[in-house]
This record gives C-alpha cells, structure tokens and sequence, in this order.
C-alpha cells in the first residue's frame, strides 16, 4: 500500500526553518530526510521514517510554491494564496537571499551571464555548495542586478525596497552588483585571502564616494524616496571622476613634488614607525603605485585590475617588509595629508576623493 | 423592484502576463448579474490595471437578489481574436440582505480560473440598496438568517427552537450532458459552479420561507450538501433547525432584526401549530435502552422496521407497552407529556444542533440511525415531486421511530449523509434520542426560559445520562444502574451519541478520540445485485463498527462516546466503515467494565497462555490508558451501588465469541493503544472541546489533510484490507501530531475524518481540524502532577507501547492459526474500584449475536426495498440561486491595500481566548479545479495541495471583504478528487462552508484581572450558547 497523494495543508502556512534550510541547502527530500534522521529527530519526538518523509515533502512542496513569490518579495506580502505571518515572511526571504562565502567569492566580480552559470557546475564542486543552492544564488544575484541595474537612487535602498532585505543584506547585494557591474577582478590567487567582507567593504566605500551618485552630499543610505537626488546611479564608477584622477599623475611625475612629498611624510613619521627605513627606501614605490592606479582608471581593464594592482602595488611591497596594520595606517594617513602641505598641488579635493575611499580600503585588504 | 444593486471595479493586481510580446496584458471585466452585463474600459498594458469604474446599477427582484450570484469576470482584450478570459470571481450577495449585516462588500478578491488557478486579484465594491415590499405572496425570504454553527449563535440567545427545516433541488449535472462532448473543459466547470451556486441560492431561500412559515428569523446547524450522482442528475440538499433568534446585545424585540419583509410575514396568521394537541394520550414511552454495546436502537430499528410506518404514522399506538416513565414521578411523565405535545405536531422533531441552552436538553437515550441502499436511476422529469424527497422520509420516519422506541420524542444531533457509486446510493442518517424541555418549543414562553430552568431543580450534571424510557421492559438486557451522581434515577452503564458533550456534564479526566475502522471486500456487481450485496452488508458492518467502539472505549476506561459520526463509504469492490466519537469518563455513570479473553479450547496449555498474556497486555493498556487520561474515579464502597443492581444474572454473563471478527476486533484494540501513548501530550476529539481542558490558549491552527492510498496487492482479503486501512487512519494521524509539535501542549479538536473510494484500488481519507494550544501549568488545579509526570514518563510510556501492537499483531495472528475464531472476549465490568479481573462480570457473547442476528435479518429486509426511483427535479436553471460565496459586513476600517489582513478559519464555533461581537453570513462555495498538465503541477500533490491553498484563500478574501476576521464552524463537506495520470489530467471538486465572523480579542475587549481569563474562556470553550 502506497500513498499516491499525501498532502497537509494549514490555514497559517507551516514553515519549519529547519526543513527550509536544507532546501535552501539545494538537498533532495531523500537527502533531507536522512540528514534530519540522523539530527535525532526521530528519537525526540517517536516518529517514524514514514512520517518525516512524508512531512519533508509536504514542506518541499510547500517551498516550491513559495520560490515563486520570493522572486519578487512584494508579492509574498500581497499574495492571498498562502497566510503567513510578518515576521515568518521576513524570515522566508531573508534566508532566501542569503548566500554562502565559499559561493560569492567565486562568482564575485563575474559577469552574471549564462557563460558564468554554465560554470557553476566546477563552483559547485570547488565550494562544496550544492549546484542546486549555487543555481538559487547565482539567480537571486542575476535578478537583482536586473531589477537595480538602471535604476536612479541609492542602490542599497533600491534593492531593500524591491527585495525587502535586512539593512545588512542589502548592503552585500549592493556590493554584489557593483562588482558585477564593473567587473573587478576577484578570484586571482593573491586576491583569494581577501575575504567577501573585505571586498564589500571596499564596494560600499567606492559606492559612496566614486560614483555619480556621491557627488551631492548624499547620505550612505538614504530613503527610498528618490526625489531628492535625481542623479544619483550607483551603479557606475563617476567617469567623470576617473578622467580627473589623470590630473594626480603630477604627484609622481613632477619629481620635486615627490621629494618634498617624501620629506614631508618621513619627517612626520621618523621615529613613529617600526619600519622607518624600509618604509623611507619604498617611498617612490609605493607612491608611484598608488598614483599610477588613479591614472589608469579610465581604461576599462584597469579599473577590472583594481583590486590586483593594489595588491601587487601596494599590500604585497609592504608585507614583504613587515609593516604591522598600525605601520600602514600611520603611513597612509601622513601620506594622504601631506599632499595638503604640497603648494604646487592644486587638486586637493580630488585627491581626497581618491585617496580617503583607498586608505580605507587598504586598511581592510591590509591582513593575512 | 425591491432593489438595486451596485458594483464598482476598482483596480486588478498581479494579473498573468496575457501577451507574450509585450509581457503585459490589457485587462478589462465584465460585471454580469441575471441577465445583464456591464464592462469597464480596457485598461492597456498592465498587469496592475487601475479601472476605477463608476458604479454598475442593477435593478432586481428580491428573489433574483437571493439565489443569484454576482458574476465577475476579468478578460484580456484582444482585437484580432476573441477575448481570452483570465478568471471569475463569484460574489453571494446575500449577506448584503440583512439589515444587521453588511451595507457593503469591498475587498481584494482572488480571480479564480478552473483550470489555471488563482490569478492575480480584483478589488471590488459591492452595495444593495433594498427598499422595502409589502408584497406578502412573494417567493423570497430574504432577512432570514443562516448559520452552519451548530448551536445557539454566540450573540444570539434562543427564544424559540421551532425545529426541523430541509429541502432539496435536483438538476441535471452538466458535465453529463451531451454539450459537455464540445465545450471546453473550462466551460464545462463554470457552467458547473455556476449551476451550483443557482441551485444552493434557491434551496436556501426555500428554506428561507419555510422559516418564515414557522415564524422563525434564522436557521441554525444549517447543513447544505451536493450528490453527485453522476448521469443521474445533481443533487443539493439541506437540513436544518429554525429558530427565532434574539441578539444579545439588542434589548429589543427580535423581530425588528429582519430587515423589510419577514416583519410583516410574521402578522400573517397561519394555520400553524401551536395548540398543544393532545392526542394519542399519554406518556407512553416505549422503551428501548441503549447502553450495550453496539447501539441498541440500532437493533431496535431492525425488530421494528417492518411495521415502521404504521409507527410513524400513528405514533403513539405500536410501541405501546411503556407505562409512564414512573420512576421520574408525576413531574418527568408531566414534562414529558408537554414535550410530546410540542413535538407532535412536528413532522419530524429533529434538531441539527449537538450544543444547546442549558435546560433544554432533559434526558438522553442514545443513538438512533438508519440507512438505505438505492439505486439511481436518470431523473426523467426534473418537475415531478418524487424519490429523492421520499427516501429521505422514509429514512426520517425511521429515524422518528426509532428515538420514540428509546422513549424520546425527539432527535438531537441529527445529521444525513450520502455515499454513491456509480448507480448504488446509501443513504443514512443518525441522531441522539433525546427528551427535552418544552419550553423552548413553543410560542409563548419567550420570556425567561433561562430562569425557568432553574425551577426543574435537575440533578446538577446528571440528568441527561437518566434513561427515558421504562427500566421493566427493555428489549434487551443492558445494565441499569443508579445513577453515580444523584443515586435517585437510572443511567446505563455506556452512553453513545451524536452531540457535543453538554456544558454542565461532569466528567472525570480527560477525553479521547476513539474510531473504529473497517473494510469488508465485495463483489463487483452491477444494479440491483450490488445493491442486494451491499445491503447484505451493512449490518455486519455496523454491528462491528459498534463492538469495535465498545471495547477501543474500555481499553481507554470510559464510560460514554460523544459525536459519533459512523461513516459508510462504498466503492466498486468494497466498503469501508468509519466511526469517530470522543470517548469520556461521565461521573454519573458506572465505571466500565475490563476486557476478558476466553479461550474456547481451554486443555491447550499454550493457547491458554497465550490467552492470559494477552489478557495481561490488555488489563495493562487500560491501566495505562486510566493514568493517561487522568481517570481515576472516586472509589465507593460496594454496598452503596451493590444494591441497586437488578439481576445480578444480568452482570454475569459469558461473551462467547462467535464472529470471525473477533481476532481482528483485539487487533485493532491495541493498535490503538499504543498509538495513544505515541501521541503523549497530544490529545485529540471529535467535538467542539476536549473534555477535561479549559484553558485555551489563543493559537489556532486549522488545517486539511489528504491521503490516497493505492492497495497494492491482488489477493486482498479482509484482514490485510482492515490492515490496511487501519495503518492510513493510524499513520495520518502520526503525521498530524509530528507536523503539529510546535504547538505543544495542544490539541486536536473537531477532527472530522472522511472516507472515499475514488476508483478501484484507491482510499481516500480526508482530514479537516484544528489545533488549540492550552496552558498546561494553568490547566492544573486537578491535574498538574500527572501531567508533568507524564511528560517525564513520555518516551519510555512511547517504547513499550509501540512495541506492544506489534507483538500483538502476530500474536493473534497466531493464535487466528490454532484456533481460528475461538477466541472469547468477555466484556466484563466491575464495579468501581475493584480490579476488573477479579469482578470481571462477563455477558454472553452468544446472545448478543442472537440479537445481533435478528436485526441482521431486518436490515437485511429493510434493504431490500430497494427501489428503482425516478427523481423530481424542483429546479429551474433560469431561476438563478446564488452561489453562496461570502456574506459581506462594513469593514470598520477598510483595511490599506499594503498587507493582507489576517483570517482565521475553524471547525469551532468559538475562537480561543476572544470574543464573537458579529456574524456577518454563512459563506458556503464551491470550486472545480482541473488540469492538463499534473507532472508539471507537481504531481497529484502538487495539484491539490496548491487548490487547497486557493480554496482557503478564497475563503479568506471573502470573508475579508464581508469585515470579518474569522470563519467559524468551518467544514469542508466535499473533496472530489479524481485523476488519470496516463492522460496527465486530474479534476477536483470542493465544498466548504462557515459562518463569517467579526471576533475580538478578549485582551483588547478590557483589561482583564490574571483569573479571569480563564473564567472567561470558559464559557466560551465549552460550547455554551450564551456568552454575555
């Protein structure tokens, strides 16, 4: 005697988070099933095999209806089909949304085309994250980046108000898109210690100071309500900004410029810095790198490169020497603020445009 | 021209994509009621169109008003081809009818199509204007109100209970008409939903003026259902208790609650009752007992089917030989004359209501039911009054026969069901004999039937157990004792009915649902063969059905079933027997007796151990069971109840088994043993509350379960049939309380189980009811150490138990292997207190089967009155009834289109810790859902589990959109499901009906002191009609 038919329907909608989280996990029921078997389950509670079973696949059922609506979360809000409560709805797709470590690393900065899907398959087996879980993911990036893509306004806000995500995982969409967008090269290997944080860390930053949208006094993450910064596209690097960074070229190119630059920074950090000399013999480097990173931005390639420029141009130079984090801070702080002390200098704005959103992020790209 | 309807389309939501090109649509509706069709503008490229229509005007009769269902259809414009429709919405407009009800409809509803399924939504605005009709002779009957509560409204109080209202409507079935070989499914559907709703609209305002007739304002326990009876025809039918209904809140006279035209019906004299006549003298009470095991009026029916008529018909004279009930003295025989008086007029005094005033109900005699088998023949004249109507009477006069032979003049709890296949119909109905108090049949005695009740001074909880009919001259032997409570009047020793338990009923620990299971295998055969077959059935069914009730109810230690509902479901090869009740210890009552096996061949030493281990599990599983449930009577000293006991010949009898069944029956008993103590802190029943609990909490979940099972093998005999059937029930419920255990402590309550055997070697169970958390810490006064001891105790109780059903199968299967149906049971009972075994009084078994042979026989006569009937047809389709789809209330707050209100369903007539302030209509729909693409749906599941969903969503947004925030007495009454996976096509046809309701939380209500909560749900849990 089989069951042909097994199905359990509540006026509230039944959510196990349990069971939604190995869905999300992208296990089959039968997976599922022994995966809950072996958490104890049936000793807890004297069930039988039969009955989670059949209890999995009502909530499997029960989610695959749902996949629907989570695509576009304001609809599970309005939808009549299924009651669910406030708060079991937030929870639903919060974790909808939610992606793995393992999995954005790789994908982070790709195209979200169909030639990166078709790779998900190695992802999947490089991440250990199931390709069904790495197929959810990579769709939630893809249709989220669809959705804020053109759109004016804060791109966080953006997406919170049409995905209705926490604050928090809004902010790691936004980075998301913007690395998608722009294409930043993630996945060499000297970048592989960075860490999603770190990289979304640098997003926001960039997102709140290079793009169009930064120019006018706007607030990280203002309110939906567009009116107000009419301009304001997240998406984009301010490519006005970008031809600008040419103007810094002087700061290296101009060699009494760099002296006195030198001089000013040394003087300040003589006797605070562990590394003195090292950080005196590598001066001209590192300025120059910085520098040259700035300059280049207008090529596509280049901004691509970024993150592996600064790594190779300034991260690996002064981990090869031993700075300590407080070396580097100390170090860009001086380096950035001196240039206010350099007469021949008339771009001041623009540097600290350029050079508040880098010291930043170097900061946090700067561990092992 | 009594009315005029208006209708504004405001906006559509989430509409499908129409135009592949353009992923838009261009929506536009059409608005039609009767005969007339309004559209709105076509609103271009949107799946969010905003029409903002002016207000359609409809300009109709009453009547039209009443059966008619407003008809909303959404559809994309399409300029080269013919508009494709995106779905409907029907809207009953009937709660707009009453004057207490809504003035308007407004709301999102979900746009439904039969073959899609939901499809974005639509948010309307309904209004009636009435104006008022003097018109005495008109056909409709609006301002009569409907509830399917089956108890006084908790708003309302009772002023009169007039009694028994039913009607019924035959049509062709349209998807069994030659039209059907060319239209398209999705025609074929809505012609069909259509028809319904015409149908139901129309039956319930016949059975609207019927009330107005009696002078009633409202019909309570208002219970409609649909046969389909496939080539022969549509059937609707309804049955239900007028009463003349007074709001609590309003001091005024009841009558001004009917809007415009059931005021003045009310003056017109009619030729009705109420002089109380007299005739056919006294209070003759036939006496039948109930109390043994199977159901005795059940046996009593057969001895006395054969003069049946003449019974009904001259009521008094056959079943003579009852002098007055003289051990009630003069004021019982008194009362009862008045009673009969009452009732005697009425063709049929029956009532559907299972919860009543207190004071109404005065004594209880036990079940009655009967059932017919017939066959259905093609309905050649759909105008003709005939068979339908008249197997129905013919069943209720049985019926009425039967309560008058258990000395009652009344049926409470009464219910009818049908079960078809292909041409075989059964046709049953059941109810509780009872006696009851004439004060609240009559006119007259509106004022203070509350305060008069006080006056009958009754024995505080006990009264209802006392037997009705006369001790001297039972029909059959059945253990009378005095009463546990009282000690002045008699109760048997087991009481079986179909009503919820009474409010002021004593009862010792806590409840339980006990079901019996059964399958019997038939032959396939055709017409009147099939129907010989069966109805050579039946009576085994039923007597195992009872016996199986009978010892599942010792095994738990109690003493008295209430809500029995037995279920006969009949496929193409077998039919399967179903019975659910909730098992409860009444005080009043005698404590049960244990259960005994007897071996037959008692030389054989190891059967004999066999027999005693046996034994041994047994007598452990009541003890478990007693601890389980919290059953531990007081103990009394023998002399006190020793006396009273008749024939001491009469308590010790031996039950010598004789029926095969009799090793299945132990089977099945322990089975569920087990299961129960698997459910540990589950608890579960079958009525409105959970005997035993009172401190609800405020979480409710309701929910529908379905199963089919496929019998996999070929040789089914009835051992792996009842197997089989036992593990689905056994199963199902398991999964239930799995699915359920967040709500720990909870219970299940008003589990409504129903059987069908869609194809050959398909079951179908279905499974509608609520879960209700409760305090377990407050619950406590009498019970707080048990419960906590058996939480602790939980898991070991759990392993023991489970293993115990299963030794227990092979056990008997062995022994079925030495001594095939040799086996005894010994019903024993044992006065309170003393181990069962030891007092164990056994009854002959032999002479049960006597009797049971008897009413076999008569069954079996009975049965055989099947006749070939043609069927009237009492509706015209161009008199539209309206489906009823959801009555309709000022929102108070029309809630902002942002989030979805919240609408709670249950099969309760109670919310949990709130307050009903409102009823704004019955709701009662009917949807058809069918697909041509199952796999892609997700299977038979995936299909059903998504229409489900939309049924209870649709339900929900009509409530909605009526004001409401709660649908009560919820009940799903059908569940068609048909497939055919080769075709990857599946169909299903859903009924469900509620009242609508406006309820507030009792915390908002006031602020309340910590104890009253409790207090104050009290009333309320326990099903009690006036909660002020």
């Amino acid at each position: 005697m089989t069951n042909e038919l097994d199905i359990f329907v509540g006026n509230t909608t039944l959510i196990d988070e349990d069971v939604y989280r190995l869905w999300l996990d992208g296990y089959s029921v039968n997976d599922a099933v022994g995966l809950r078997v072996r958490s104890g389950i049936l000793e807890q509670t004297g069930a039988t095999a039969g009955v989670l079973q059949s209890d999995t696949m009502d909530h499997y059922r029960t989610f695959h209806m749902l996949e629907r609506l989570l695509h576009t979360p304001p609809k599970l809000l309005h939808q009549l089909v299924f009651q669910i409560p406030p708060s079991r709805q937030a929870l639903l797709i919060e974790r909808y949304y939610t992606f793995d470590e393992a999995f954005v690393r790789e994908v982070l900065g790709k195209k979200l085309s169909k030639g990166t899907k078709k790779d998900l398959d190695d992802i999947s087996t490089k991440t250990g994250v199931t390709l069904k879980s790495c197929r959810r993911q990579f769709d939630n990036f893809k249709r989220v980046f669809k959705v804020v893509e053109e759109m004016r306004g804060s791109l966080a806000g953006n997406i919170q108000q049409h995905f209705l995500l926490s604050d928090r995982l809004a902010r790691d969409y936004a980075a998301v898109v913007f690395f998608a967008n722009n294409r930043f090269e993630t996945g060499k290997k000297k970048l592989q210690y960075l860490t999603f944080g770190d990289l979304a860390f640098c997003a926001e930053l960039m997102i709140q100071n290079w793009t169009p949208g930064a120019v006018g006094e706007a607030p990280p993450f203002p309110s939906p309500s567009l009116d107000s910064q009419v301009d304001d596209m997240d998406v984009d690097l301010d490519k006005e900004f970008l031809q600008d960074l040419k103007e810094l070229k002087v700061l290296v190119a101009d060699k009494d410029l760099l002296d006195l630059h030198k001089s000013l920074v040394c003087t300040a950090l003589r006797g605070k810095l562990s590394i003195f000399p090292e950080m005196e013999a590598n001066f001209k480097n590192l300025s120059r790198g910085l520098v040259n990173i700035a300059s280049k931005l207008t090529h596509t390639k280049d901004v691509r490169d970024l993150f592996v420029d600064l790594v190779e141009k300034f991260i690996e130079p002064c981990r090869s020497d031993r700075w300590l984090l407080n070396d580097v801070r100390l170090f860009l702080n001086q380096y950035s603020a001196s240039v206010h002390s350099l007469d021949g200098f008339r771009h001041q704005a623009l540097w600290d445009r350029y050079m508040v959103t880098l010291r930043s992020c170097l900061l946090r790209m700067y561990h092992d | 021209m009594p009315g005029k309807l208006k209708v504004k389309i405001v906006a559509g939501r989430h509409l499908p994509v129409m135009d592949r090109a353009s992923d838009l649509t261009d929506a536009f509706v059409e608005v039609k009621f009767g005969n007339t069709t309004f559209k709105t503008d076509v609103y271009h490229k949107s799946l969010n169109p905003q029409w903002n229509s002016e207000w359609f005007k409809f300009e109709v009769d009453d009547e039209d008003l009443q059966d008619e269902p407003l008809q909303i259809t959404v559809l994309d414009h399409d300029t080269y081809s013919a508009n494709d429709a995106i779905g409907k919405v029907y809207i009953d407009i009937d709660p707009l009818l009453y004057s207490e009800a809504a003035t308007v409809i407004s709301g999102w509803f979900p746009i439904y199509d039969t073959i899609h399924g939901i499809r974005g939504e639509i948010n309307v605005v309904v209004k009636v204007d009435l104006f008022n009709d003097l018109n005495r002779f008109r056909q409709s009957s609006c301002g009569v109100k409907f509830f399917c509560t089956t108890s006084i409204p908790k708003c309302y109080r009772a002023v009169i209970i007039h009694g028994f209202v039913e009607e019924l409507v035959v049509n062709e079935d349209p998807e069994y008409q030659w039209i059907d070989r060319i239209r398209t499914p999705r025609a074929s559907n809505e012609a069909r939903q259509r028809l319904i709703s015409l149908m139901s609209g129309e039956l319930q305002r016949k059975i609207g003026l019927k009330v107005l007739e009696m002078r009633g304002n409202a019909v309570v326990g208002y219970l409609q259902c649909f046969d389909l009876e496939g080539e022969s025809g549509l059937v609707v039918r309804a049955i239900g208790t007028a009463c003349t209904l007074d709001k609590l809140s309003s001091t005024a006279a009841f009558l001004p609650a009917c809007n415009s035209p059931s005021k003045e019906m009310k003056e017109i004299p009619f030729n009705e009752d109420p002089n109380p006549n007299t005739h056919s003298s006294g209070p003759s009470t036939p006496l039948k007992n109930q109390t043994y095991s199977f159901s005795p009026s059940k046996s009593y029916s057969r001895q006395s089917s054969s003069s049946d008529t003449d019974l009904s018909l001259t009521p008094k004279t056959g079943m003579g030989s009852g002098s007055a009930g003289k051990e009630g003295g003069p004021f019982k025989a008194l009362l009862r004359q008045q009673t009969q008086s009452a009732l005697e007029q009425r063709e049929f005094p029956f009532f559907t209501l299972t919860a009543f005033p207190p004071g109404f109900l005065v004594h209880v005699g036990g079940v009655v039911s009967a059932r017919s088998v017939k066959l259905l023949d093609r309905i050649h004249n759909p105008d003709e009054p005939e068979t339908r109507d008249a197997w129905w009477a013919e069943i209720r006069q049985e019926i009425k026969s039967h309560a008058k032979a258990l000395g009652c003049h009344a049926v409470v709890g009464y219910s009818e069901s049908t079960s078809i296949c292909e041409e075989v119909c059964i046709l049953s109905a059941s109810g509780t004999a009872a006696v009851l108090n004439p004060r609240f049949l009559q006119d007259g005695t509106v004022e203070g039937c509350l305060e008069q009740r006080q006056e009958e001074n009754l024995p505080a909880g006990c009264g209802f157990c006392h037997i009705p009919y006369d001790e001297l001259n039972m029909p059959f032997p059945a253990h009378l004792t005095y009463c546990y409570s009282c000690r002045k009047q008699k109760v048997p020793d087991v009481l079986f009915t179909t009503i919820d338990l009474p409010t002021d009923a004593t009862v010792i620990g806590k409840g339980c649902l006990i079901q019996a299971r059964l399958c019997r295998l038939k032959k396939k055969a055709q017409a009147e063969a099939n129907a010989t077959a069966i109805s050579n059935l039946l009576p085994f069914m039923e007597y195992e059905v009872h016996t199986q009730l009978m010892n599942k109810l010792k095994l738990k230690g109690m003493n008295a079933l209430f809500g029995l509902r037995i279920q006969i479901t009949v496929g193409e090869n077998m039919l399967m027997g179903l019975a659910s009740a909730t098992g409860v210890y009444l005080t009043a009552l005698p404590t049960p007796g244990g259960i005994q096996i007897a071996g037959k061949t008692p030389n054989d030493g190891s059967y004999e151990q066999h027999i005693s281990h046996m034994q041994k599990k047994i007598n452990d599983t009541i003890a478990k069971n007693k601890e389980l449930y919290e059953i531990n009577p007081p103990e009394i000293p023998e002399e006190i109840i020793g006396s009273p006991i008749p024939e001491p010949r009469q308590r010790s009898r031996l039950l010598r088994s004789q029926s095969e069944s009799s090793d299945e029956v132990i089977e099945l008993d322990l089975s569920h043993g087990k299961k129960d103590a698997f459910v540990l802190e589950f608890y579960s029943c079958n009525t409105e509350i959970m005997p035993g609990i009172n401190n609800w909490t405020s979480e409710i979940q309701m929910f529908t379960s379905v199963r089919v099972s496929r019998l996999s093998n070929i040789n089914l005999t009835n051992q792996t049939l009842n197997k089989n059937f036992n593990d689905l029930c056994e199963n199902l419920l398991k999964s239930l309380y799995f699915k359920l255990r967040s709500m720990i402590p909870c219970c299940l309550c008003h589990v409504n189980f129903t059987v069908s055997l869609p194809e050959d070697e398909l079951i179908q169970v279905t499974v509608t009811a609520v879960a209700i958390t409760f305090d377990k810490h407050q619950a406590v006064q009498t019970t707080k150490t048990h419960v906590e001891k058996s939480l602790q105790r939980a898991s070991t109780d759990n392993e023991e138990l489970l293993q115990f059903p299963l030794e227990l199968c092979t056990d008997s299967l062995a022994s079925h292997t030495f001594s095939p149906a040799k086996e005894h049971l010994e019903s024993a009972s044992s006065n309170s207190g003393i181990p069962a075994a030891q007092r164990a009084t056994s009854v002959d078994y032999s002479s049960f089967a006597d009797r049971c042979n008897s009413w076999i026989e008569l069954i079996k006569l009975k049965a055989q009155t099947i006749r070939r009937g043609s069927i009237k047809t009492t509706v015209s389709v161009e008199k539209a009834s309206p489906l009823t789809e959801g009555h309709f209330r000022q929102r108070s707050a029309p809630c902002a289109n942002s989030t979805v209100g919240v609408v709670k369903m249950t099969p309760l007539s109670f919310i949990p810790g709130a307050k009903i302030t409102k009823y704004l209509g019955i709701i009662n729909m009917f949807f058809i859902r069918e697909t041509t693409s199952l796999r892609e749906e997700g299977g038979v599941s995936g299909f059903l589990h998504a229409f489900i969903a939309e049924v209870f969503a649709m339900v929900r947004a009509h409530v909605a959109a009526l004001g409401g925030n709660a649908v009560v007495s919820y009940i799903m009454k059908q569940c068609v499901f048909m497939e055919n996976p080769n075709k990857n096509q599946a169909q299903c046809l859903i009924n469900v009906s509620g009242d609508a309701v406006i309820f507030v939380r009792e915390s908002e209500l006031e602020i309340i002191s910590p104890q009253q909560p409790v207090a104050s749900c009290q009333p309320a849990c326990s099903g009690g009609e006036i909660a002020t």
